[in-house]
């Protein structure tokens, strides 16, 4: 096996028998992007120099003591809308091309505290715009998968990066499926956490209610591991919650000793109690046969750990594509007036007056899918059409929940696909928004709800693609998503 | 205005209308830090020495709610007679200005803190209430400075992210007079009640005027204008007048009146058009994401209604009633809260002085000397306390350039000083100087007495013994005191002072010296 493909845990304990040293790791992998990355293009900066003056640091500190986490001396590398201090942030935008935060966002402290070594910053779509990661103002990110396809988007940059073995793992955002699908398209985990389990300062927002940052990794306990460092409340984010968090990998390494005891009834019996939910809605026809199939095949798996699962209705699904979006584009129409080229950013050269210079600034700054959903955002919160769409879409926010509430008294899991189908081809959809939105079906109403779910391989289709399985859990259980997640990958990897 | 008409027709035409004025007042918040930072809210410093990433709005970063805005927004709502809702939420105002950082303003829309409340007024004798429709709470906006040299436009973000609050009323108003009685009025309150400075010349107050006329007797309300940029009383004053006139002879001469915004230019006494109905802003208010509603609970509501002193106009009824103080005394003892405060710890009044904790400010210097009110509480002189503070001290205030806050000596002292004058230990004379050196000293006023043996004399063996050398060393003036020159009696009693150092009982010196010459 080689150093790339390596997990957390795998290395963690590596550098603490000291097979191996934090400089030498991290050289490695600077070494592997030089080599891997002009194929792929997951990364828009690399910070090399400051990686490796980094690595010699946190081993300093590991051969001290100082470091009791897992992450001590992983290297990894962020989105490029999670703001670093001293490095540029661009949100791969022309707006933000020359912007470098003078702080850095809660997350990256957390993972900084935790011994983190960053390696640079990952290309996504424009503002976290897009479902394919080809609306980066840089460059076209190819998934590692089949590089004439998409990675997925918005956090392309982050699955590729972590599928292409040029990251340990990787911080992406959520905001309609944005480090879900992604993950799925590239045959890697990705958690998007309860709304208001990890904190949103420094997270350039696109829509403000939905966004949530989370986890890219090779397999479930990497997720829990780096979900255990970024969760919690924060006093910079009046939205995060002060939620008690478990242990989580802690949870899922007791998980794994039960499992492997001999006695195969324990085995057979693991997730006794477990109710799992399958929405009809999630693999009807609209839904790939290959996808469908897959999704059924982890239901039999489930329940051969003693978990019972069961189709049920969810009629409200039709709704959820347009109320995310009106919600979504009205947050992102408001969140974005703040590019006006005046304090920070790209700005107009030539123009006239004030108003000529906002237009010139923002139409040469943005790109075309950023221009639509400020547009369309601007245009339902307009006065005569704010009730027509963005409060009636705020009322269909409040009933979706309620339905997904009244299944989660009944279920403690619901689980379907991520995507309705695997990755596409680079160009694929990019002339039809309205196709590249549809394909958010799946992913979005998790956001609209505030939902933790996690995406993890379960199969591959006709075209040897990875197919992504969605579990989706109660408001901050993630406790129980990862457990079903971990006992899964467990019984696949058999 | 162009037209050239003599005094009485316009006055004949003001006659023919109604006016009604609604305000749109911005008041800063006195809290320390700003409403969504922790930036200072100081007045001044160097242009963007004031700001943070967070009220600069840079991308990644949020607000989080400073509580004392909302504290100090309910008891502007409190001491404004307004109901308070148990839940309230923010909503983002969106508009590009380049003082604007974030692109919208994090402001209220639907569910102020506070809503339906009143003023009441004093009007030619009658009182009158104004109506507060609503009282939200937002942040303030930078500010564009313009750089005659460069010709460059400079944005300054010191200001960005200070708290206000804004208090719309309804249009009961229907004077320039009324509204400035009702201003007046309504910022004594919210200096008293401690929630802003309302310095007018430093912004920290502004209002925005709603003005509308109407025929005599009509029921309706004409078509209304907005007048901004109104800097002081006067301007407010000298807009609405105008304006009122300008709406006059826009009917009398058969021209509708346009709903619009209009800009007043202090300068040349002018209002122009800023923009019409159909330019205003669509601001697409929407609920804030970035916050989660407030919801106050019982307890928490209680505490902050306990902090809203006694207001201004139940303290000067307080002083004229229960101490038999004349009007003016009043009224010029609750002009500031400092003073009222001082005033009432001094007489020994039990007020709430120990609310007086805000964030920030710490102890305030008067509040210090509450424990002592009692002993001075029942034998004190109020009105000569009055007249002490109206006359001495704040002359002497006024005279160094400072505030009631500045004072060091404790309020019970001046009640001290009263006592002893009144009891004879000093004459009139030596409290005066006493008073001067309490004042610099910050010292009570028995030992200042004792230490420099500033005592009365009384003593009538040495009283006796000046007298009799003043009349000895003067016989000129004796002489012609007998032959009946009053004048003389004068100039002895100044000698026996001077001799004394202005010690001695003027009574008894009196006595004495009558007693001395008719002997000889
Ligand atoms: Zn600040």
């Amino acid at each position: 096996m080689e150093l790339y493909q390596y997990t957390i845990h795998e290395l963690s304990r590596m550098i603490k028998l000291k097979e191996i040293g934090v400089y030498e790791l991290t050289k490695y992998f600077l070494n592997r992007i030089k080599e891997k990355d002009s194929k792929i293009g997951a990364y828009i900066t690399i910070t090399e120099e400051e990686a490796l003056k980094r690595a010699e640091e946190v081993q300093k500190g590991i051969d001290r003591g100082e470091f009791n986490s897992l992450l001590a001396g992983i290297p990894m590398a962020l989105k490029d809308n999670i703001c670093t201090m001293g490095i540029p942030t661009t949100c791969a935008s022309r707006m933000l091309s020359n912007f470098v935060p003078p702080y850095n966002a809660t997350v990256v402290e957390k993972l900084y505290q935790n011994g983190a070594v960053l390696l640079g910053k990952l290309n996504m779509d424009e503002f976290a715009m897009g479902s394919s990661t080809e609306s980066s103002y840089f460059k076209i990110t190819k998934n590692p998968v089949d590089p004439e396809r998409v990675p997925g988007g918005s956090s392309g940059g982050s699955a590729a990066a972590v599928a292409a073995g040029e990251a340990v793992y990787a911080l992406g955002s959520d905001t309609g499926g944005s480090i879900r699908q992604p993950a799925s398209y590239c045959g890697v985990v990705g958690l998007k956490p309860t709304y208001g389990a990890v904190s949103r300062f420094g997270l350039v927002a696109y829509a403000s209610s939905f966004d949530q940052i989370g986890p890219i990794t090779k397999d479930v306990l990497d997720c829990a591991i780096v979900f255990n460092a970024i969760a919690g409340k924060d006093e910079f984010d009046a939205t995060s919650s002060d939620f008690k968090h478990p242990d989580y990998a802690e949870e899922l390494n007791n998980l794994y000793n039960r499992y492997c005891c001999e006695n195969e009834c324990i085995k057979s019996g693991i997730l006794k109690g477990i109710k799992i939910g399958i929405p009809r809605e999630f693999i009807d026809d609209g839904v790939d046969e290959d996808v469908r199939k897959a999704i059924l095949k982890a239901a039999k798996i489930f329940e051969s750990l003693g978990a019972e699962c069961e189709e049920f209705s969810l009629p409200i699904m039709e709704y959820v594509i347009p109320t995310y979006y009106i919600i979504a584009f009205a947050e992102a129409s408001s969140n974005l007036a703040r590019y006006d080229g005046i304090k920070f950013g790209y700005r107009a050269e030539k123009f006239e007056d004030l108003m000529d210079f906002y237009k010139t600034t923002r139409s040469e700054g943005f790109g075309i899918e950023v221009k639509r959903r400020i547009l369309l955002g601007t245009y339902v919160l307009s006065s005569g059409y704010y009730d027509a769409y963005y409060k009636k879409a705020l009322k269909a926010r409040t009933l979706i929940s309620r339905d997904f509430n009244k299944a989660f008294e009944k279920y403690n899991v619901i689980m379907g696909p991520v995507t309705p189908d695997t990755a596409f081809k680079i160009g694929e959809k990019t002339d039809d928004p309205i196709k590249m939105y549809m394909g958010d079906i799946f992913t979005v109403p998790v956001n609209i709800v505030g939902l933790p779910a996690i995406s993890i391989p379960c199969g591959k289709d006709r075209n040897n693609l990875p197919i992504g399985l969605q579990l989706i859990g109660k408001h901050f259980d993630e406790k129980t998503i990862l457990k079903a997640a971990f006992l899964f990958e467990k019984v696949v990897l058999e | 205005m162009s037209v050239n008409l003599d005094k009485a027709k316009l006055d004949y035409l003001r006659e023919k209308y109604e006016v009604a004025i609604g305000l749109e007042v911005h008041a800063e918040l006195s809290t320390k830090t700003k409403i969504f930072c922790s930036c200072t809210t100081e007045f001044g410093g160097s242009p963007n020495t004031h700001c943070c990433p967070i009220c600069m709005g840079m991308p990644g970063t949020l607000p989080v709610l400073n509580k004392k805005v909302v504290e100090y927004g309910m008891k502007a709502g409190y001491a404004t007679n307004c109901k308070i809702l148990n839940f309230t939420k923010q909503d983002r105002k969106n508009y590009f200005y380049p003082d604007l950082p974030k692109g919208y303003q994090i402001s209220q829309y639907d569910l102020p803190i506070c809503r339906e409340g009143y003023v009441e007024i004093d009007v030619q004798g009658r009182r009158k209430k104004i109506r507060i429709t609503r009282i939200h709470i937002e942040e303030d906006a930078g500010k564009l400075v313009h750089d005659e040299l460069t010709h460059r436009t400079i944005a300054d973000y010191n200001r960005a992210g200070v708290p206000l609050i804004e208090i719309v009323t309804e249009p009961d108003l229907s004077s320039a007079e009324e509204t400035i009685i009702f201003l007046e009025k309504l910022k004594s309150i919210l200096q008293f009640i401690d929630v802003s400075d309302c310095k007018m010349q430093e912004g920290s107050l502004r209002a925005d005027v709603n003005i509308s006329i109407r025929p005599k007797g009509s029921k309706n309300l004409g078509t209304r204008t907005e007048t901004k940029n109104l800097n002081s009383f006067k301007s407010i004053s000298r807009a609405i007048e105008a304006e009122i006139m300008r709406q006059i002879m826009e009917v009398e001469n058969g021209r509708e009146i346009i709903q619009e915004t209009r800009r007043w230019d202090d300068e040349k006494g002018v209002s122009y058009s800023m923009r019409s109905k159909e330019e205003e802003h669509d601001y697409r208010y929407f609920p804030e994401p970035d916050l989660p509603p407030v919801i106050f609970n019982e307890v928490w509501m209680e505490r902050v209604k306990s902090s809203v002193p006694e207001l201004p106009e139940a303290r000067k009824k307080k002083y004229m009633k229960k101490y038999n103080l004349p009007e003016y005394d009043a009224d010029i003892l609750t002009s500031s809260r400092e003073l009222s405060d001082f005033f009432e710890e001094a007489i020994g009044e039990k007020s709430r002085t120990a609310d007086r904790k805000t964030e920030g400010r710490g102890e305030s210097k008067t509040g210090k000397y509450e424990n002592n009110i009692a002993e001075v509480a029942t034998t004190v002189n109020v009105k000569a306390i009055s007249n002490w503070i109206m006359g001495d001290l704040l002359r002497i205030l006024k005279d160094r350039n400072i505030e009631i806050s500045d004072v060091t000596f404790s309020p019970k002292y001046l009640a001290k000083l009263v006592t002893m004058i009144d009891k004879g230990v000093i004459n009139a004379n030596t409290g005066k100087k006493v008073f001067e050196k309490m004042f610099d000293s910050g010292k009570d006023p028995e030992i200042i007495v004792k230490e420099e043996c500033l005592e009365i004399i009384t003593d009538e063996s040495y009283l006796l013994e000046i007298v009799k050398k003043v009349v000895e060393q003067n016989p000129k003036s004796v002489a012609d005191y007998k032959n009946g020159k009053e004048k003389s009696f004068s100039f002895l009693m100044g000698q026996l002072m001077k001799e004394t150092k202005g010690k001695a009982d003027p009574q008894l010196a009196r006595k004495y010296l009558i007693d001395v010459i008719n002997t000889l």
